[in-house]
């Protein structure tokens, strides 16, 4: 199809000097045009037939993916021929190729509205069915999560319990450990960097903190299981404390540690907004370098802060291989950091690997879960951006 | 009260230290904080190094393999019977055998044969297929040992039978009795890099995973960059101020923050679930990242966009260029570094990322390479996630191995992107 395409393409090009008498000045766009205008009408009904045909038989058994490209070749080749006995020298090929062309770029630029679209629609449209089996107030009151799937109806401890306010309650816990951490470490970071740093120490610790950023998940993940779990442990053991092997700590720790150059970076971009003006004044004044920054910067940058803050919950609420990792699957509701908690990822991961059925609750749970998570980290994320926008607009 | 002009009075000389004191303090804190971080980089890299440096060298042992043509003899002949049948293990058997004739007994036999792993028959296989002259002679073979015997060699298992609780004495023994007579060495293992998965962690490898990333990482590339480039170029150059256009940007940033376990939920109910693509493949794996690398390839596409200077694009016009000539011939060749930069950080990003692909499953075992984008695989991070969640101790060693390959990739990858913003970045 590619071949008739570029076919087309010379096709056009040679027929519209051919009709211009060999003359291209005498034609309204460069002879490319028309060779692309021709092209256009051979690919793109082609390529739309071929994807027709193949969606309307989605299993791509040989007869039928014959049959596709048949009905596209033919398609493609009567768009050739449409297009070529459209072109004459006073026919404006750049302008219909450019319309076509504009088209294109919207409707990818358009895409990430699909995508959107289709991540709210696969997620509510699993999450109806399982709300008809599970009642909404039981998924977001209820106190026992053990999504099992009954295999007879009549078998005892059948109903499995659906109620996800343990899961919810641990992934706050965990996120509250992280950002304990993360900001804290990382916002003093970033104001020691942008106040305090020589040259050289910021030359070396900024790649540092990027190198941090980098990292895959999946690995800090390996990190808080063969590292941070056991010496949360054996540190626990050590002060007479009884410790979960899966700790929520040891998982939120390391997940602090995985944040601290996201918050840097976002509040050193909150920090670095505020105007060179007001740090002057401030030290005019007769204050301290710190004065000016607890009482002056600080107080000027807190909506980009809490900003970044809110983005980072977002981050830390979503994050799924740490937890996975090292992180326990039993639902407990505690707020005790050494016990072993589950998050919302984990609990997606662990229903949605393997072998599933797509009817059964426990399966359509994860489903549930997943929207209770993209709504919330949605939420975070719209209010962190309008806060961020209104903030730099302010300052600008 | 004092007076506040008077800075030699006593109380303002307290109030005085007690400000630097503070302000020293303050700055205390900043540098603990910067340095906390970095220890903790610090203290992950060298935990990776140090557990994964050893999963590149790999133990063999050396068997005097007896090529027996009552065995072997189909190799030579092929009338004699298919290879397939040939009892390759019977020949690594009686090599082991013959170096401890004084092993009797079924027990003690067969803790014996264990110190070579299972791949020690396809080692032999492998060097007489290689040298069919071999068939009737008998010739040194160097085998995989167990993976055991492996980590007592490399050091990470005690040589106390009392601690280490995994080998007896007797093993001890024998393998001391190897060592002694040259019969053990170490080499740089290939097939780490090359091999695929495996149940025995002294023949696992990381070149299907490898191999699963790059089928993975080519669909994504072939989908986000042209999308993510098209749609940066429409929403610098072509989108009018209006709602629409509000709406993708706000649709854009927020896709960007959406955790990537929600593609791969996405990826699941979509790909799999509406499309009917196979479960496990490349295709899907890297049609869901490139969803997921979208936003970021569209974010630096149009900073890099935006960074070429309106005079070019004047210029384009002022000689006639239509706006989309102008794009095309001239503003998109300046952005090309920077667009290219931006997509290479994002392949990178999603080359370690793992969440998505275990929702679309690419978490099963796979013991062949994948050679198409529909072949069943798995990725370089999804391996790391396997073999952390196993229970054998060597797999340790391997995880930080496989941890180290992909570091190395994306060190690469964004040492690449950082070379080209410092060769073709123009500032005007």
């Amino acid at each position: 199809m590619l071949a008739l395409a570029a076919g087309s393409f010379q096709v056009g090009r040679r027929r519209a000097l051919a009709r211009a008498g060999g003359d291209a000045s005498a034609l309204h766009s460069l002879p490319g045009y028309y060779g692309w205008y021709a092209a256009l009408w051979c690919g793109l009904p082609g390529l739309a037939a071929w994807l027709g045909g193949l969606s309307l038989a989605p299993v791509a058994h040989e007869p039928s993916g014959l049959a596709a490209l048949g009905l596209a070749l033919a398609v493609s080749a009567a768009g050739a021929l449409f297009a070529l006995r459209a072109i004459r020298p006073a026919f404006a090929a750049r302008v219909a190729v450019e319309r076509a062309t504009r088209i294109g770029l919207q409707a990818a630029a358009a895409f990430a509205i699909l995508v959107t679209a289709g991540i709210v629609l696969s997620l509510l449209f699993e999450s109806v069915r399982f709300f008809r089996a599970v009642a909404p107030s039981e998924f977001l009151l209820g106190l026992h999560w053990s999504p099992q799937m009954a295999l007879r109806s009549d078998q005892v401890g059948s109903s499995g319990g659906f109620g996800a306010v343990p899961v919810f309650a641990g992934t706050l816990l965990v996120t509250a450990i992280a950002m304990s951490v993360s900001v804290p470490v990382g916002l003093l970071a970033a104001i020691h960097l942008a106040f305090y740093a020589s040259p050289r120490v910021r030359a070396f610790v900024k790649p540092a903190l990027e190198v941090l950023a980098g990292i895959p998940t999946v690995v800090y993940g390996f990190f808080a299981a063969l590292v941070a779990a056991p010496l949360v442990r054996s540190a626990g053991e050590a002060l007479g404390l009884a410790v979960a092997s899966e700790s929520a700590l040891a998982a939120g720790l390391v997940m602090g540690v995985m944040i601290i150059p996201f918050v840097s970076s976002l509040s050193d971009d909150a920090i670095t907004a505020v105007p060179q003006a007001l740090r002057d004044g401030s030290y005019g004044l007769g204050a301290t370098r710190s004065e000016t920054i607890r009482q002056v910067i600080v107080p000027a940058a807190l909506p980009g802060i809490v900003g970044a803050c809110l983005l980072a919950v977002s981050r830390a609420v979503g994050e799924t291989m740490i937890v996975v990792m090292a992180a326990g699957l039993a639902a407990n509701l505690t707020a005790n950091p050494l016990d072993a908690v589950t998050t919302v990822t984990v609990q997606i991961v662990a229903l949605l690997t393997g072998d599933q059925e797509f009817d059964s609750p426990k399966t359509l749970s994860a489903f549930a879960l997943g929207l209770a998570l993209f709504g919330a980290t949605l939420l975070l994320n719209l209010v962190a951006l309008r806060i961020v926008q209104r903030f730099r607009e302010r300052y600008e | 009260m004092s007076d506040p002009a008077r800075w030699s009075s006593p109380e303002m000389v307290a109030r005085l230290r007690r400000r630097r004191s503070s302000e020293l303090r303050f700055r205390r804190l900043g540098a603990g904080a910067v340095g906390l971080a970095i220890a903790a980089l610090v203290v992950l890299l060298a935990t990776i190094a140090w557990n994964g440096a050893s999963a590149f060298v790999r133990t063999q042992v050396a068997l005097d393999v007896d090529f027996d043509p009552a065995i072997v003899g189909a190799v030579a002949r092929p009338a004699e019977g298919p290879e397939s049948e040939i009892d390759w293990a019977a020949l690594v058997r009686e090599a082991l055998l013959r170096e401890f004739p004084e092993v009797a007994g079924r027990s003690e036999r067969r803790a014996l044969l264990g110190l070579v792993s299972r791949g020690a028959r396809d080692a032999v296989r492998a060097r007489l297929l290689g040298d069919p002259s071999l068939v009737g002679r008998r010739e040194r073979v160097w085998v995989p040992a167990a993976a055991d015997v492996d980590g007592l060699v490399k050091g990470q298992l005690p040589r106390d039978p009392a601690a280490s609780g995994r080998l007896s004495a007797q093993e001890l023994g024998w393998i001391a009795a190897l060592e002694e007579r040259g019969l053990v060495r170490r080499v740089f293992d290939w097939s780490f890099l090359l091999a695929g998965d495996s149940r025995e962690p002294e023949l696992a490898g990381v070149g299907g995973a490898v191999m699963g990333s790059l089928l993975t990482l080519l669909v994504t590339l072939a989908v986000a960059f042209p999308l993510g480039v098209a749609a940066a170029v429409y929403l610098e150059e072509f989108a009018p101020h209006s709602r629409a256009t509000e709406l993708i940007e706000l649709n854009i940033n927020n896709l960007a923050a959406v955790p990537s376990i929600v593609f791969g939920i996405l990826g699941l109910a979509f790909f799999l679930g509406t499309l009917g693509l196979p479960r496990s493949a490349p295709l899907v794996g890297g049609l869901t990242l490139a969803l997921m690398t979208l936003p970021t390839i569209i974010v630096a596409g149009r900073a890099a966009i935006l960074a070429v200077p309106p005079s070019i694009r004047e210029a384009a016009r002022g000689l006639g260029a239509s706006p989309l000539q102008v794009v095309v011939h001239h503003v998109l060749p300046l952005a090309l570094p920077g667009i290219l930069t931006g997509t290479i950080i994002g392949m990178a990003r999603a080359l370690g990322e793992t969440a998505p692909l275990l929702m679309i499953g690419m978490v099963a075992f796979v013991v062949d390479v994948p050679h198409s984008f529909t072949d069943a695989a798995t990725a370089l991070p999804v391996q790391i996630y396997l073999w952390a969640d196993s229970p054998e101790r060597a797999f340790v060693e391997k995880v930080s191995g496989a941890i180290l390959v992909l570091l190395g990739f994306l060190g690469a990858m964004n040492g690449t992107a950082i070379w080209l913003r410092q060769r073709f970045e123009r500032r005007w």
